[in-house]
């Protein structure tokens, strides 16, 4: 059992590590109303993952106040919140995505730190 | 409320509900603005927050949100639970909604400008949801912690707390103290309507916590520190301003025990509801009076709880047995109660809380603390001061009758508590060594007896079998005695004073001898007076009879001179015919 698991979880790994650069990206923005930082925000999203990810995306974009339930389950504290579903792990960025290199290293689309 | 409803300019106040807090806030927190609570990890600002959350929606019918960024709802419940509250019952029925805001700085990559708006209307949905009117943030420093753009930060913080004002939400914020800051943050710029400072902090190995009003803007508050205490039924400030000095006085008298010290206040002993102190040096029997008045409190079928600070209670009862008082027969039907504690065990504030919860609990008439003094071990003199100040008011208030007994120390002053609590001390008696031909003996004296005129006098204080006792002491010829030297001037006045009674017996049997003489004179008297008397009648009769022999014989010569002559006519003619 337990080394059965070993080896799932590094099948898994593998797995994940080869598809690394073709995997669909879930990603979520929510925003508080058409505020000049929300459109921008999405605006920017919009552009970056276009630019980046080559159509492999899924994005949402979710008005707080049309949907103030999700707030608390997502943990969202600032809006704009990005949120990147998949791939794991999960990824939060705020602000109105118009620093390029942070958007990236926060979706693990650069190594940042 | 109602100050609000007459003078719309006067601050609203919203009640806490928090023992004391009401008392030196002059009726709550702002109502409708934030206030601060600020103070070191583990000062109790959480629990400060979560009782006026509880308070609020069990006794004031507000519903309040609890915002939390450090613990989940869980371990809240659970914090709650300690408090006797159950979190989540409250949070089915409404009363209280809480929300767990997460801020994780390794998750979070800011990539340009943002707002808080999500807070916003996260606090909005749980505020929505139960029509909230009160809030609390514990602890929104966390978000400094968790977002580096400490510009934005600020803007959105200045725009909460308006924004908590405008929906006219009563909140809390509390906030951990910081180097030279009363936060770490400055939260104290956005929130100046009130700011509560929490102290925790370790004197001599006691703890005690602490609490002061900063600031209250538009409202005149206490400005001291208060103590307080967190026990199982919540957070309990015990300010002194929150007992007045208008409590009703009774007029009824009760006995200390000791009829001839009844005697001694004005015949009548204590007045009901007075604190009454004794002290004295150790040995001179003060546990034997309090136990005394004790005793007597329970035959007259009154609770009496006795707090002892040096003995345990079987030991209490078994001395107390030598002088002949059965305490353990009044602990059997429940109208004495011993509570024994170490001074040391706790702090002073904690040992004030006990006093209360116990006097709460037990509701006597008669309270005994023996002794005071041990007090001090756990506090400065003027900490003491102050617990007792409070106790007092409090017992007064609640007219029971206080017994202290305050032990003083050999060579100290003995007109001087260690406590300096006489001013609040109705009567004061002292009880002191009189040493005397080598000898020590108890004297017991009135110091002072409020509202009642009362013996100047002292007394020999008696420990016997019997129990307590008073002697008057020797004070003739310009002398106090006391002991032995007061037997021995008793007994040289007692064979004195037996001296001269037997003089004056003898002198009286001597007159009644001198009168027995002097009638046995008269007697004697009396009889030559009589033989006398009756000589002379003799005399007297034998005369007559002489002459009637010599008238006889006169006639019988004239018969024989002159023949016979009638016996008239010799008569008549007796001298003519001579």
């Amino acid at each position: 059992m337990k080394s059965n698991r070993r080896e799932t979880g590094t099948e898994d790994f593998e797995t994940a590590a080869a598809k690394r650069g073709n995997e669909t990206y879930v990603l979520r923005l929510y925003v508080s109303g058409l505020t000049p930082k929300s459109t921008l925000a999405i605006a920017n999203v919009q552009k970056l993952c276009k630019e980046h990810l080559n159509g492999r995306y899924e994005l949402e974009v979710i008005d707080l106040y049309q949907q103030n339930k999700l707030v608390s389950e997502e943990q969202i504290i600032a809006t704009p919140t990005l949120i990147k579903k998949l791939p794991l792990p999960l990824r939060k960025l705020i602000g109105d995505m118009s620093d390029t290199k942070k958007f990236l290293v926060g979706i693990d689309l650069k190594p940042g730190h | 409320m109602v100050t609000a409803k007459q003078d719309p300019d006067v601050l609203e106040k919203c009640p806490t509900g928090i023992k004391g807090l009401d008392e030196i806030t002059k009726g709550g927190l702002p109502r409708g603005r934030p206030t601060l609570i600020c103070g070191s990890a583990g000062c109790g600002k959480t629990l400060f927050a979560m009782e006026f959350l509880m308070r609020g929606a069990m006794d004031f019918k507000e519903p309040g949100v609890f915002m939390t960024f450090e613990e989940t709802t869980e371990d809240l419940a659970k914090n709650f639970q300690s408090l006797g509250f159950d979190l989540h019952d409250m949070i089915s029925r409404g009363l209280i909604a809480t929300d767990y805001v997460l801020v994780e700085r390794s998750e979070i990559e800011e990539t340009g400008a943002y707002d808080l708006e999500g807070l916003f209307i996260r606090l909005g949905n749980a505020i929505d949801s139960i029509g909230a009117k009160r809030v609390v943030l514990d602890t929104i420093e966390a978000l400094f912690s968790g977002l580096s753009n400490i510009t934005i930060l600020r803007a959105e913080l200045r725009r909460l707390f308006r924004w908590l004002k405008d929906r006219g939400m009563t909140a809390i914020i509390t906030g951990e103290s910081g180097v030279g800051l009363l936060t770490r943050y400055g939260l104290e710029e956005y929130v100046a309507d009130c700011v509560i400072f929490l102290d925790f902090r370790i004197q001599e190995q006691i703890s005690t916590r602490r609490l002061r009003i900063i600031k209250y803007r538009g409202s005149s508050h206490g400005a001291d520190e208060y103590p307080f205490l967190i026990d199982e039924y919540g957070i309990s400030i015990l300010p002194i301003t929150s007992l007045g000095l208008d409590y009703i006085v009774s007029t009824e008298r009760i006995s200390t025990g000791v009829p001839k010290l009844d005697a001694m206040l004005d015949g009548k002993g204590f007045y009901r509801g007075s604190t009454i102190l004794v002290s004295g040096t150790a040995g001179t029997g003060k546990s034997s009076l309090s136990a005394t008045f004790a005793n007597a409190a329970c035959m007259r079928g009154e609770r009496c709880l006795y707090f002892a600070f040096e003995e345990s209670p079987s030991q209490i009862i078994r001395n107390m047995g030598s002088i002949g008082l059965d305490l353990s027969r009044w602990v059997k039907e429940g109208l004495l109660k011993f509570h024994s504690a170490r001074p040391s065990l706790y702090g002073l504030e904690m040992h004030l809380v006990t006093f209360l919860n116990v006097i709460n609990s037990y509701d006597p008439q008669v309270f005994i603390i023996d002794p005071i003094s041990n007090l001090s071990s756990a506090g400065t003199a003027s900490e003491v001061k102050s617990i007792l100040t409070r106790l007092i008011d409090y017992l007064k208030m609640k007219k029971i009758s206080t017994f202290l007994t305050d032990l003083t120390h050999f060579g100290g002053n003995l007109e001087h508590t260690s406590e300096e609590i006489s001013s609040m001390i109705d009567t004061w008696l002292l009880l002191r060594d009189i040493e005397l031909n080598g000898e020590r003996n108890r004297g017991l004296y009135i110091l002072k007896s409020r509202g009642m005129p009362h013996s100047n006098q002292i007394q020999e204080f008696l420990l016997t079998d019997q129990g307590v006792g008073l002697v008057d002491v020797y004070t003739g010829s310009g002398m106090v005695l006391t002991g032995s030297a007061r037997a021995v001037q008793d007994a040289r006045e007692n064979a004195a004073e037996l001296s001269r009674r037997c003089e004056a017996d003898r002198k009286a049997r001597d007159q009644k001898r001198k009168k027995t003489l002097l009638e046995a004179r008269i007697a004697a008297l009396r009889a030559e007076f009589d033989a006398e008397s009756e000589e002379l009648s003799l005399m007297a009769e034998e005369e007559q009879k002489r002459q009637m022999v010599l008238v006889e014989d006169r006639s019988e010569m004239a018969l024989l001179r002159k023949g016979k002559p009638t016996r008239k006519s010799v008569r008549n003619g007796s001298g003519k015919g001579a």
